[in-house]
């Protein structure tokens, strides 16, 4: 199945090891050896994790680094147990899909520090006096990081699954897991892999936050990057927070360069087109594993065993229509009955137990703040979306217009993006308050720290597929100026915007919790909004308001998509699509 | 077939009254295929032949057992048939190969199911691939091949499983002429030489030539709803000569009779054609194919009247066009189509030797008088004091008689038209038709 174990048969006869077998070989076994290491730290007792034991010295940092990255690998890894379960489940059943989907949009839409709220107390319950319960509540806020995208991506890819595959895997009878791993999962894989990629940027942003967690009265500081830069923060430790960006830094390239490059290129065989595309980007670890004959000796009998498990029929008897249509109507309408009303005593017991939980603890008054401060923080988003797409879509024409550039820049502009640009929030509160401005309108800039270059990437990558032949009519004409942006290159590069602004307009929501609360030692600047207070009920371990909170946020995410994103990308779609 | 008829022929396929009908958004149903019987004996081949929208296709996926039939019997091998059954296998019009496959991978693709212990399926998949002819590209991909390569994979993974039938959805239809011929031919020599490990074939096309080139038994279709109007059994000598005089009539004899009820079928179910009607079905045409046709027709060699067959292939156009266009050409009363012979009607030679003015206004007056759809939107048009309608109005109209696929297609064509007549206009962003002239 995979590029490399095909060329492993091909070159089997060669066995005597290669000087590439040594470096593959470090690479493997060092790699294992820091998993086994780590997972065993995952287990210690309680007590011997606490602020006292991280230390600020450079020194401590690859091991933090480590951790830090197992525990976002785990994360990962859960996600795509979730994706593949879940997506699967809500494409597969159309009823399972009526409730699903609809859910998967709100998770999407809660922010991702208000799961760990809930969740810290519940996984530590399970572990008692070990610090596997905190690892495992740490590991679930990055998951509610990374998994709503990659299930997202993995649903619509099941939807579309080209007609005459699906009658060609079906009319040669594989069975639900032969079709899952031979059809479903590699017509997936592109957009996945592209999903995975955009997860793992996207919860650098939480790290700190899920690390050291603090809710009411629980304070767990688990060793890693997110808990060295907390403490730094604490003791305004300037040189600390840019060591600690500097081992964030390898990292992030380390697994680009080991891990997302190779499967960026491996994932080329699953691009559903059928001319021959771009050439695959040279990838320096695939040619080492290449060359690598003794690894590559190795390969085979994991690849076999991955190829048995796939093609085995593992079927529970073949679906047939032997009911009659009478049979079929009164089973769907049983099913039908048992599965809603499932979900209706679900959905009663979450209203019970919400009203039990918010019953006098919250007023209309309370929710009326609530939602004005909600569109407060809406206003930012508007208004910061808006100044980035001003700046970053001239920039990003000019340079998608320029091959040569385009290909380095949009590589930067894909990092910058996986930057967690939280760590540089200290620097801002410096300046802040140095120079004694409004945090109101001074901090509303963090929120869009990160995600403006989400912009700038999709506008690259559009003004890069913009047709030369449009081009050169436009020069032809003479289209120059203000003509030429408004009805040549904008309504071109239109629909990718709109995918990059819906994008960095969600990251931004997320952002403001951690934006509009930002501490430096004791000093706390905050900005008036729904992030800085729900920031605030779960510092205080408030639950009511953080519940209230959280559902407001998510109100505005749904309503923001629904009645402003959608529209325009159903216009795009419609209108300015390149055929 | 002579290998066939010296023993006793089993029955392969059989198909009793069998009915598919898809229900309606606006409720009630669609039906696209309706009461067919037909049997496939052992030796056969049997083409199924028909225009876009007959449902041979359809009647294909319910022998495939990938859609299941509203009414009637479809049985294998004497077993009714209720989901894919082992000893089908399928070819498809878009091969259908997986792109992250190679060759061999796709073909083992075929043994997947049937529990075949790897050497063995690995055997199998090279002797297959061997038999069509690839030999060499095993370790290939797809998308580097070309169509007629990639279509010899299909058959190669349809062949590894050794199946009691073969279905062939249109298989040729995806490649360039001498591609596809070279393939009917070779496919051709391995079934008369009976060196493939099957022992009947289905074919659906649209092709009359490919179905007189192949077939033993030809069943015709006739469209909305789709139905077979007549089984012609094909007596010519293999392998066949397309310029051999009993071809060319056979040939002929079949576009007749694939015009011709077509005609008869639209008087019968519309017997006040100027009054209503303005369900009826029409095709994607585009005017500039309209005026395109008629000037071929009056200049020489036609001098207004042609034979279909010929004139196709003059064309360089699908049989299917063709008929689209010549039917519209009819209907507008520009021509009239007779016994596989398309003739000029005087309106038609006229508007071939006007200039582009008149020609609009030719094409106007005739839309209005013979397209009833036309006439019907004009009419709402004047009377709505704005002269705007939407074009959801219409469509709805039109989905209380047809599917919702065929009201756009329909509705499409009459506002291209309508706007080449200057007799409506549209406008896109609004979804609304108006009288207006565009600005």
């Amino acid at each position: 199945m995979s590029n490399i174990s095909t060329i492993s048969v091909a070159r089997r006869e060669r066995v005597a090891p290669s000087a590439w077998d040594g470096i593959a070989l470090c690479l493997v076994a060092g790699t294992l050896a820091l998993i086994i290491y780590g997972a065993q730290q995952m287990n210690a007792p309680l007590a011997s994790v606490s602020k006292a034991q991280i230390s600020l010295s450079p020194a401590a940092l690859p091991e933090y680094a480590l951790r830090t990255t197992l525990r976002m690998f785990a994360a990962l890894g859960a996600s795509l147990l979730f994706t593949f379960t879940y997506a699967t489940a809500a494409a597969k059943s159309r009823r399972a899909g009526a409730v699903l989907i609809p859910i998967l949009d709100v998770l999407q839409s809660v922010p991702v520090l208000g799961f760990l709220s809930f969740t810290v107390t519940g996984f530590m319950a399970i572990f008692p006096g070990s610090v596997a319960g905190a690892e495992c509540a740490a590991i679930f806020a990055i998951f509610t990081a990374q998994a709503w995208n990659m299930a997202f991506s993995f649903y619509q890819s099941l939807r579309t699954i080209p007609e005459d595959l699906d009658e060609a895997s079906r009319s040669f009878r594989l069975s639900a897991w032969q079709r899952f791993w031979r059809l479903e999962v590699p017509f997936a894989m592109p957009a996945l892999i592209w999903n995975m990629m955009m997860s793992m940027s996207g919860s650098w942003f939480f790290i700190v936050a899920s690390e050291a967690i603090s809710v009411g009265n629980t304070t767990i500081t688990l060793p890693g990057i997110g808990s060295y830069v907390a403490l730094a923060i604490e003791r305004r430790d300037l040189t600390a927070v840019f060591y600690a960006l500097g081992a964030m830094l390898v990292v992030i390239l380390a697994y680009d360069q080991l891990l997302f490059r190779p499967l960026v290129a491996w994932a080329q065989k699953f691009r559903f087109e059928q001319t021959m595309g771009q050439p695959t980007p040279g990838v320096w670890l695939l040619r080492v594993l290449n060359r690598a004959r003794l690894v590559q000796i190795a390969l085979v009998p994991l690849h076999k065993g991955f190829v048995t498990v796939a093609h085995a029929p593992l079927s529970f008897g073949r679906w047939r229509w032997r009911r009659s249509p009478i049979q079929r109507r009164w089973l769907n309408i049983i099913w039908g009955v048992i599965w809603w009303g499932l979900w209706a005593l679900v959905g009663a017991y979450g209203l019970h137990a919400l009203y039990v939980e918010m019953a006098g603890q919250i007023g209309w008054a309370e929710v009326f703040s609530a939602f004005k401060l909600g569109l407060m923080t809406l206003t930012r988003v508007v208004v910061l979306v808006g100044l980035a797409s001003l700046v970053w879509v001239p920039v990003g024409v000019w340079i998608g217009l320029r091959p040569g550039l385009a290909m380095r820049l949009q590589l930067i502009a894909q990092i910058l993006a996986a930057f967690p640009a939280n760590l540089l929030f200290p620097v801002a509160v410096v300046g802040i308050l140095h120079f004694g401005l409004n945090p109101n309108i001074w901090l509303s800039p963090l929120m869009i720290l990160g995600t403006q270059w989400y912009i700038l990437f999709n506008v690259i990558a559009g003004a890069s597929a913009f047709p030369t032949d449009l081009q050169d009519a436009a020069a032809n004409f003479r289209v120059r100026g203000r003509n030429w942006w408004f009805k040549v290159m904008l309504p071109g590069v239109f629909p990718y915007f709109i995918t990059g602004g819906l994008t960095a307009s969600g990251g931004s929501w997320n952002a403001s919790i951690v934006a509009e609360l930002v501490t430096w030692g004791n000093t706390r600047l905050e900005a008036n909004g729904l992030g800085s207070y729900i920031a605030k009920a779960t510092a205080a371990g408030d639950y009511p308001r953080i519940i209230l909170g959280v559902m407001v946020m998510a109100v505005f995410v749904t309503l923001f998509n629904r009645l402003f994103w959608r529209p325009l990308h159903a216009y795009a779609e419609r209108r300015l699509r390149m055929i | 077939m002579a290998m066939a008829s010296t023993i006793e022929t089993k029955t392969v396929l059989q198909v009793e009254g069998v009915r598919k009908a898809f229900p309606r958004p606006s409720g009630g149903e669609m039906t696209v295929l309706e009461n067919v019987d037909m049997t496939l004996k052992e030796g056969e081949i049997v083409g199924l032949l028909g225009r876009s929208g007959s449902g041979k296709s359809t009647l294909l996926r319910i022998m495939a057992g990938l859609i299941e039939a509203t009414g009637g019997k479809a049985r294998f091998l004497g077993e009714p048939i209720d989901g894919p059954a082992e000893g089908i296998a399928m070819v498809f019009q878009t091969f259908a190969l997986f792109p992250w496959l190679t060759v061999l991978q796709n073909v083992q693709l075929g043994l997947d199911a049937l529990q075949i212990a790897s050497d063995e399926a690995h055997k199998r998949a090279l002797e297959a691939i061997d038999l069509v002819g690839l030999d060499g590209f095993e370790s290939a991909y797809p998308k580097e091949l070309s169509g007629g390569m990639r279509q010899r994979v299909g058959f190669a993974r349809a062949l590894v499983v050794h199946p009691d039938l073969l279905l062939m959805d249109e298989p040729f239809s995806a490649l360039d002429v001498l591609t596809a011929e070279t393939l009917r031919t070779d496919l051709l020599d391995l079934w008369s030489e009976g060196r493939m490990p099957i022992k009947s074939i289905l074919l659906v096309t649209h092709n009359i030539e490919e179905a007189v080139l192949m077939c033993d038994r030809i069943l015709l279709f006739s469209s909305n709803p789709g139905r077979v109007i007549a089984e012609i059994p094909v007596d010519i000598q293999r392998p066949r000569n397309r310029l051999d005089p009993k071809f060319r009539w056979l040939v002929d004899s079949i576009y007749e009779r694939m015009t011709m009820p077509a005609r008869a079928h639209a008087a019968e179910a519309r017997p006040a054609f100027s009054a209503g009607g303005i369900d009826m079905l029409l095709p994607r045409v585009s005017t500039n194919s309209i005026a395109g046709l008629i000037e071929a027709l009056a200049g020489a060699p036609y001098h207004g009247r042609a034979d279909l067959p010929p004139l196709a292939e003059h064309m360089h156009m699908s049989t299917d066009a063709l008929f689209s266009i010549g039917e519209t050409l009819q209907l507008l009363r520009f021509a009239e189509i007779e016994g596989g012979d398309i003739r000029l009607t005087e309106t038609g030679m006229r508007f071939a030797n006007e200039d582009p003015h008149v020609r609009k206004q030719m094409f106007a007056e005739s839309l209005l008088s013979y397209v009833p759809l036309a006439a019907h939107i004009k009419r709402v048009l004047d009377e709505r004091p704005a002269h705007r309608a939407p074009y959801a109005r219409f469509a709805e109209e039109l989905e209380d008689a047809m599917s919702e696929e065929w009201a756009e297609q329909t509705l499409r064509s009459v506002i291209n038209w309508g706007r080449f007549a200057e007799v409506f206009a549209y406008d896109e962003n609004q979804a609304m038709l108006s009288l207006d002239n565009p600005v």
